[in-house]
């Protein structure tokens, strides 16, 4: 109890913060930050498994979470049976195509002697599959994305509940991870870091400009849920004796029927909102629950102390027979794919796909500063992260809204300087992050809560 | 006659556009690999550090602009570079005494120093915001065009227009002059011959008496030099934007990898690599062949390799071949 009394230190602040958020703002304010603590707990989770178990430094996070919100699309999202019978037969044949470049590829690989007509014949032949699925695929694409345009122009999904994108995602991610791992991984940490950046920035180009499959950057919106909807809960009678029930005290001091009625129907209308919030808490508090067990088993297994070898003396834990190539693919491959279902999780709480919104900024760099500022290496630092940077990555411009008024406080509201820091105050959110991060970095490398490890 | 009207339409649409492009990814490119070589990181800042100076240039000019002072056909933002290179130089300076002199003397890790310049990015970033706002900003004054496409058609009589733009003549010119002087600066002068050694290696650069503030002190004003400039080139050519500015740092990156890192000549030319590719692959041939071949095997489609929604995935996807099959760049740079 006493060695873990930092971790619930930490914790139960970052719990009144959360609560004081719902009593002096809203509680919708404070569930929909609470959420989006979760899933940013869930991409932090991802990244702490690369970075502070195996020492693998990937700013690639962007392009995972965006694989796991296209995974929600597909999997939730009712088939567009005219768009199938247009061009379903063109995409199907490249999609085989495609199965047989990379066919074709690893028989030249394993039938041919490492040379340089192996790598040029290779070359020629990527190429020229690629002009061939573009001109065969075109006609295809073209014919999908007329069918009507403003409302579908994509081949649409499968029609299954959206909670099984979360396992989906997780695929699609690790399978990207696989690729980016066999090709990158063997580069040294800051080059690996450019690459990955660069190879995530090229997989939102293609979310982003392949209409056909993703609706690109028209979004595609009014996603199915997990959650009831407010609508239907605003007229279920259970729900509105629940609200009731729940606030008796303050409806039984209006004395008008008709009054009461009216604030009984506000009531259920601000509760129903909240109520789905709640919902959504459940399920991400379920998935984030069941990652950490997983990880914290994993990290105390012998698997766990075989990666933090080959984390802190790579050639020492290859000299000892381990496969250092094998497991750093393996841990990529895992972190990417919990990036992934926090990916498809955002997409389901959102029930919108915005390509456009995904930025390095807010989706590489800012989940980093979590990993940083939580403590890398330590899975309860990583959570604490994604809740300390997500709650100041919010509340950055009211407190420093606060803050400038605090310090101008003599000076009055006709000054231009002031006018223009108050204007000027959403963008205090970035110094207060980098200021955050260069702090963390210099007087407490390690984090907030640092990596602990103990033999048991 | 259609053959020149096709090697007009290239020029004017393919060659002087990516001239200009790779100038001002160049000097950006210079930039990191300078950073790189000599203080031995990758500086996610760059982008956000070239719309610092650029922003202190913009301040300059809007000053100059009010005091009525101009350079007649020339933008007035010439006047104002030079003072926008002495507070980018402050600023860096500034941010290595507070920033990233604590780990050059604790000898962190270069992945480190990478994360410390992702703090960086995103104080420089808030400041410019909060300065400048995040609009698009335009401060290009002066004659627009050296010649206009419709006055190139009437001298010469031909069916396609050239046009060419000031701003692309200066950003040409004014990256040649500024290159030369580089490497003038790099391989000529005691100075700049000891930069080399400390980056070649740092012991046996120290063992011979160099001075590691002062060679830290000179590659802080060269990168002030190149990111002010650059940036405000790119500016003046196209618009500011800070966050145009920040996506920039990925192609400058690309074309300092693909050049070989630590190497400024490679820099150089991977700018131009990096923007010749770019501009080759996602332009619509479908006009040139209309002059070139005969009417009887005119193409239908637009013979556009890749659409242009996909020109930065271009330059990725060459820096990311490049990393795997020659890691140290196309002009050998430092060996991984």
């Amino acid at each position: 109890m006493r060695k873990n009394l930092n971790v619930i230190a930490a914790y139960s602040i970052m719990m009144v913060l959360i609560l004081m958020v719902g009593i002096f703002q809203s509680w919708n304010i404070a569930l929909s930050i609470f959420n989006l603590c979760l899933i940013s707990a869930v991409m932090t989770m991802g990244a702490n498994i690369q970075w502070g178990y195996a020492g693998l430094i990937n700013f690639g996070i962007m392009g995972y979470t965006a694989l796991g919100g296209l995974a929600a699309v597909l999997i939730s999202v009712d088939p567009v049976q005219e768009a199938w019978r247009a061009g379903g037969f063109d995409i199907l044949m490249s999609l085989w195509l495609i199965v047989v470049m990379v066919l074709v590829i690893r028989f030249v690989l394993k039938r041919f002697e490492k040379s340089k007509i192996r790598t040029y014949s290779i070359a020629a032949i990527i190429i020229s599959g690629i002009l061939l699925i573009r001109f065969s695929a075109e006609p295809g694409i073209e014919a999908i994305e007329a069918v009507d345009p403003a409302k579908t122009g994509f081949l649409g999904g499968f029609g299954l509940p959206i909670i099984f994108s979360w396992i989906v995602g997780a695929l699609f991610a690790g399978g990207l991870a696989f690729i980016v791992g066999k090709v990158a991984l063997g580069l040294r940490a800051d080059y690996l870091a450019i690459a990955t950046l660069l190879i995530s920035e090229i997989v939102i180009a293609i979310i982003k400009h392949e209409d056909w499959l993703t609706r690109g950057v028209k979004n595609v919106i009014g996603l199915k849920r997990p959650a009831p909807y407010e609508v239907d809960l605003q007229t279920t009678d259970w729900f509105i004796k629940l609200v009731e029930k729940f606030n008796s005290g303050k409806l039984s001091v209006i004395e008008n029927l008709a009054d009461r009625q009216a604030a009984l129907n506000q009531l259920v209308i601000e509760g129903s909102s909240v109520f789905v919030k709640l919902c959504y808490s459940g399920l991400f508090l379920v998935v984030v629950i069941i990652l950490l067990i997983l990880t914290q088993k994993a990290l105390y297994s012998p698997w766990g102390r075989m990666m933090r070898a080959i984390r802190d003396n790579e050639e020492a834990a290859n000299a000892m027979g381990k496969n250092v190539v094998k497991q750093h693919l393996l841990i990529f491959i895992l972190g990417s794919a919990i990036v992934g279902i926090a990916g498809a999780m955002l997409v389901t709480q959102d029930g919108l796909f915005t390509p456009g919104s995904y930025r390095p900024m807010r989706y590489t760099f800012l989940i980093w500063v979590m990993v940083i500022v939580g403590g890398s290496g330590n899975n309860f630092g990583a959570i604490l992260g994604g809740f300390v940077v997500w709650f100041l990555w919010i509340e950055a411009a009211p407190i420093s809204l606060f803050l400038i008024n605090f310090f101008t406080s003599g000076i009055p509201e006709t000054n231009a300087l002031k006018a223009h820091l108050i204007e000027s105050v959403p963008y205090f959110r970035f110094l207060m992050m980098g200021l955050g991060l260069l702090f963390i970095m210099r007087y407490r490398p390690k984090g907030i809560l640092p990596e602990k490890i103990e033999i048991k | 006659m259609d053959f020149v009207n096709a090697i007009i339409l290239l020029l004017n649409y393919i060659f002087i556009p990516a001239l200009t492009y790779g100038s001002q990814l160049a000097l950006g490119a210079i930039f990191v690999t300078l950073i790189y070589g000599i203080l031995r990181f990758a500086n996610f800042a760059t982008g956000d550090m070239m719309s610092f100076g650029t922003m202190m240039t913009i301040l300059f000019t809007w000053y100059f602009q009010s005091l009525g002072v101009s350079l007649g056909v020339l933008p007035t933002a010439l006047l104002a570079i030079p003072l926008g290179i002495i507070f980018m130089i402050l600023y860096m300076l500034l941010i290595d005494k507070f920033v990233f002199k604590y780990y050059r003397h604790q000898k962190s890790p270069p992945v480190q120093f990478a994360m410390v310049s992702i703090g960086v990015m995103f104080v420089t970033q808030a400041v410019v915001r909060i300065i400048i706002g995040p609009g698009d900003r335009r401060f290009f004054d002066g004659e627009k065009f050296i010649i206009k496409a419709r006055e190139f058609k009437e001298m010469t009589g031909l069916n396609e227009g050239l046009a060419i733009k000031s701003t692309q003549v200066l950003t040409i010119f004014v990256t040649i002059v500024l290159v030369s002087l580089l490497f003038w600066f790099l391989n000529k002068t005691k100075t700049g011959k000891s930069m080399k050694a400390y980056s070649d290696n740092e012991d046996l650069a120290l063992l011979s008496g160099i001075d590691p503030k002062k060679i830290v002190l000179v590659t802080w004003v060269i990168a002030g030099i190149l990111a002010t400039i650059g940036g405000a080139l790119y500016g003046l050519d196209k618009s500011f934007k800070p966050f145009t500015y920040f996506n920039n740092m990925l192609p400058i990156f690309a074309a300092a990898i693909v050049g070989g890192i630590g190497n400024p000549f490679g820099a150089f030319l991977g700018g131009y690599v990096i923007a010749f590719s770019e501009i080759l692959l996602t332009y619509a041939y479908k006009k040139f062949f209309m002059y070139v071949l005969p009417e009887s095997m005119e193409p239908d489609s637009l013979v556009q390799l890749l659409s242009t929604d996909y020109k930065f995935a271009v330059s990725f996807s060459i820096l990311v071949i490049v990393l795997i099959y020659r890691p140290s760049g196309i002009f050998k740079g430092k060996v991984l």
